[in-house]
């Protein structure tokens, strides 16, 4: 039987194309692993707490209902959404934080396994895919509930929902892909982090998440440039059955998404022995 | 098939340098990370603040061959076994591993406290690449060799770390690797469960090549064929002659300060060191199994017509375990004291001490009584040459001779 032969150097000789065929059959082979660790960190969660998966409803139910009160009471005036409120508030806020925990998990998810790291060779792409799980898992249930509303209050059913799954798909994409490009200098500098952080909670002004995009200004110009708008923006357009007014600009972000996506997977196999080598746990 | 000398692993000029200083560290990561993009460029010179953790190392091994990394505490050895499992890449030299790579490096990772054993057996398996299937199959035993099955289903918060150890032992002891990485990780469990495991390595051994990393001596000499021995990133001794390789370890620590301990202000030891035929060779030296030792003393007695007091010299082996003392100076009364200097010397023959290295404790006590009055602890190092390295403190010297049955009268 032919031995697995490893070879390491200084700079991987590998080109591009190897680089990502490697990664893309650890990610396949690691299956097991990722599933595996995905599984311990959810049961974790949840079996240290007294509510348990109460909370995964909670927590999504509460942030919209800040937006339904400011919204009823009219400290912040909505231009018409086109939707009941409420539908509005929740789908932008449970797409928004899709998006952004898909920018933080490749980066939590690597911290979380530095001991890990430092002491074990396995496939590394299994934290990225762990990281997908449990944010799916978290994601199912607020997904379930935002069902609900839309059949309690009167949008029902439209053929277009079933293209709801793309949609989930797209935001991760997009968000693991920046997630990817932050991870190894986010991994050596704490610093990155709290931009990260920070930079999101400027962005979420600037994409319709509870409130639509201004008929005029300079407001409206940026909405319509922001790349998370087009994913937002279409995901309503798909529950309500209206037409997709940014199509293109989603086509083409999952387009330019896919490349770059692959360019992360390679960015981050390259960077995990050196950032291994610079912060040891 | 299987070729019984293979070469399964080699390396061929390998250096690592790390940084003193986190923040420039983290700087010539960034740095790093740029330039694994370019393929090529320089890597041959130390960057500020930076020193070379390990230098232009070179071995091979072969499957049956054990390897013992020995060195002192930031020797290399554990930088070297990141390198060799592809934790971390090499900024020189190249290394290659054939076959599948185990490695004993951190037993029960992935671990997660608040479940189970049982559950944290499919955490560890997954993370040291077994499939579901696989764990399923093998979980019975594992569970067995651990020895918890009582415990199997309480969280693994709650176990001992002995207990902990064990688990991730067992589900380690299942993998099936060409090459074997250990380091120091058996150390923790209790002595029933340690034999287990070398009991386990022994059987991997003649299908494996394995690099073991330990402290143990004794340990290094019983399971390895091959011996390195890294100092400060430099491999100063590579080969199969095992106890050449443990003689220059121990060398390297011939010089451990003395500690004064008690001083009653009584006396004071003017001098004490080893001599040689009547030749003065310092405070250490070194001495063949079954040789010599004899010790020079000068005592100065600060307080004058003291009784002459009772010396103890107690002596420690590496380990730091006390494991003899000298015999009481009781017939020391017919040495005189001259202007108030005391000088003699203690003399043992025939040493039987096994391999390794020895200090001496020098404790003074008051005559006819337990008062310590003065003691200097580490005074002394000597070092016991022998063919064999052997776990106990001593090689009793014995006679193999034939049985003849004695007649008896009665």
């Amino acid at each position: 039987m032919e031995l697995e032969t490893r070879v390491y150097h200084k700079q991987s000789k590998k080109s591009f194309f190897n680089l990502l065929r490697d990664s893309l059959k650890d990610i396949f082979n690691s299956r097991f692993l990722s599933r595996q660790l995905a599984e311990r960190d959810i049961k974790a969660q949840y079996r240290q707490s007294y509510f348990g998966l109460l909370w995964a409803l909670i927590t999504p139910l509460a942030t919209a209902a800040v937006w339904i009160f400011l919204n009823l009471s009219g400290t912040v005036q909505v231009t018409d959404t086109g939707m009941p409120y409420p539908i509005y508030a929740f789908s932008g806020t449970l797409i928004w934080s899709i998006i952004t925990e898909a920018i933080h998990s490749p980066m939590r998810s690597t911290s979380a396994a530095r001991r890990m790291l430092s002491k074990i060779n396995f496939p590394k792409e299994a934290l990225i895919i762990s990281g997908l799980y449990k944010l799916l898992f978290n994601s199912a249930i607020k997904i379930v509930l935002l069902f609900v509303f839309i059949y309690l209050l009167g949008i029902g059913f439209h053929l277009s929902q079933l293209l709801f799954p793309v949609i989930i798909l797209a935001a991760l994409l997009v968000g693991t892909t920046l997630g990817l490009f932050i991870t190894p200098i986010g991994l050596l500098y704490n610093d990155i982090a709290k931009i990260i952080t920070m930079g999101l909670t400027f962005i979420m002004y600037i994409t319709p998440v509870v409130y639509a995009i201004p008929e005029t200004g300079p407001m409206k110009s940026l909405m319509q440039l922001n790349p998370f708008t087009p994913i937002i923006v279409t995901l309503r357009d798909l529950l309500t059955g209206n037409s997709p007014q940014f199509m293109s600009y989603f086509i083409g972000l999952i387009v330019v998404s896919i490349p770059l996506f692959c360019l992360g997977l390679i960015l981050y196999r390259i960077s995990i022995p050196i950032i291994t080598e610079r912060s040891n746990a | 098939m299987e070729t019984k000398n293979e070469i399964l692993v080699e390396v061929e000029g390998l250096s690592k340098k790390f940084c003193k200083d986190l923040r420039t560290s983290l700087w010539y990561g960034v740095q790093d990370l740029f330039k694994g993009w370019k393929t090529g460029g320089e890597s041959g010179q130390l960057r500020d603040k930076e020193f070379w953790a390990l230098k232009d190392i070179n071995f091979k091994l072969r499957r049956g061959e054990c390897l013992g990394l020995i060195g002192h505490n930031g020797a290399g050895k554990s930088t070297l076994l990141k390198i060799l499992n592809g934790l971390i890449n090499p900024d020189e030299g190249k290394v290659t591993m054939r076959g599948k790579v185990g490695a004993l490096i951190e037993l029960g990772a992935g671990f997660n406290p608040i479940l189970t054993g049982r559950e944290n057996i499919y955490n560890n398996g997954a993370v040291l690449g077994f499939s579901r299937k696989e764990i399923n199959e093998k979980i019975e035993e594992i569970i067995d060799f651990a020895e918890i099955r009582e415990f199997i289903d309480m969280p693994v918060q709650n176990y001992s770390s002995g207990m902990r150890v064990r688990l991730g032992f067992a589900v380690a002891a299942q993998m099936e690797p060409d090459i074997l990485i250990i380091d120091e990780v058996l150390a923790v469990g209790d002595l029933g469960f340690m034999l287990k495991c070398y009991k386990a390595i022994d059987e991997m051994l003649p299908n494996t090549a394995i690099l073991f990393v330990s402290h143990s001596m004794p340990l290094v000499t019983r399971i390895c064929n091959k011996i390195l021995l890294l100092d400060h990133g430099i491999e100063k001794f590579f080969g199969e002659n095992i106890g050449e390789g443990i003689d220059i370890y121990y060398k390297s620590f011939l010089n451990n300060e003395e500690s004064k301990i008690v001083d009653e202000g009584i006396l004071e030891i003017l001098d004490a060191k080893f001599i040689d035929a009547g030749v003065n060779k310092a405070d250490n030296i070194q001495v063949h199994w079954m040789g010599s030792i004899s010790i020079y003393f000068k005592l100065l007695f600060k307080v004058k017509n003291t009784e002459l007091p009772l010396l103890r010299l107690i002596f420690y082996d590496k380990e730091q375990r006390p494991i003899a003392i000298i015999e009481e100076n009781l017939e020391m009364k017919n040495l005189t004291l001259k202007d108030d200097i005391l000088e003699f010397e203690v003399v043992h023959e025939q040493i039987q001490f096994s391999k390794g290295i020895y200090s001496i404790d020098i404790a003074i006590f008051k005559a006819f009584s337990n008062t310590p009055i003065y003691r200097l602890n580490n005074a002394l190092n000597f070092q016991v040459k022998h063919e064999v390295d052997v776990w106990p403190p001593f090689i009793l010297k014995a006679n193999f001779n034939e049985y003849i049955i004695k007649k008896t009268n009665e």
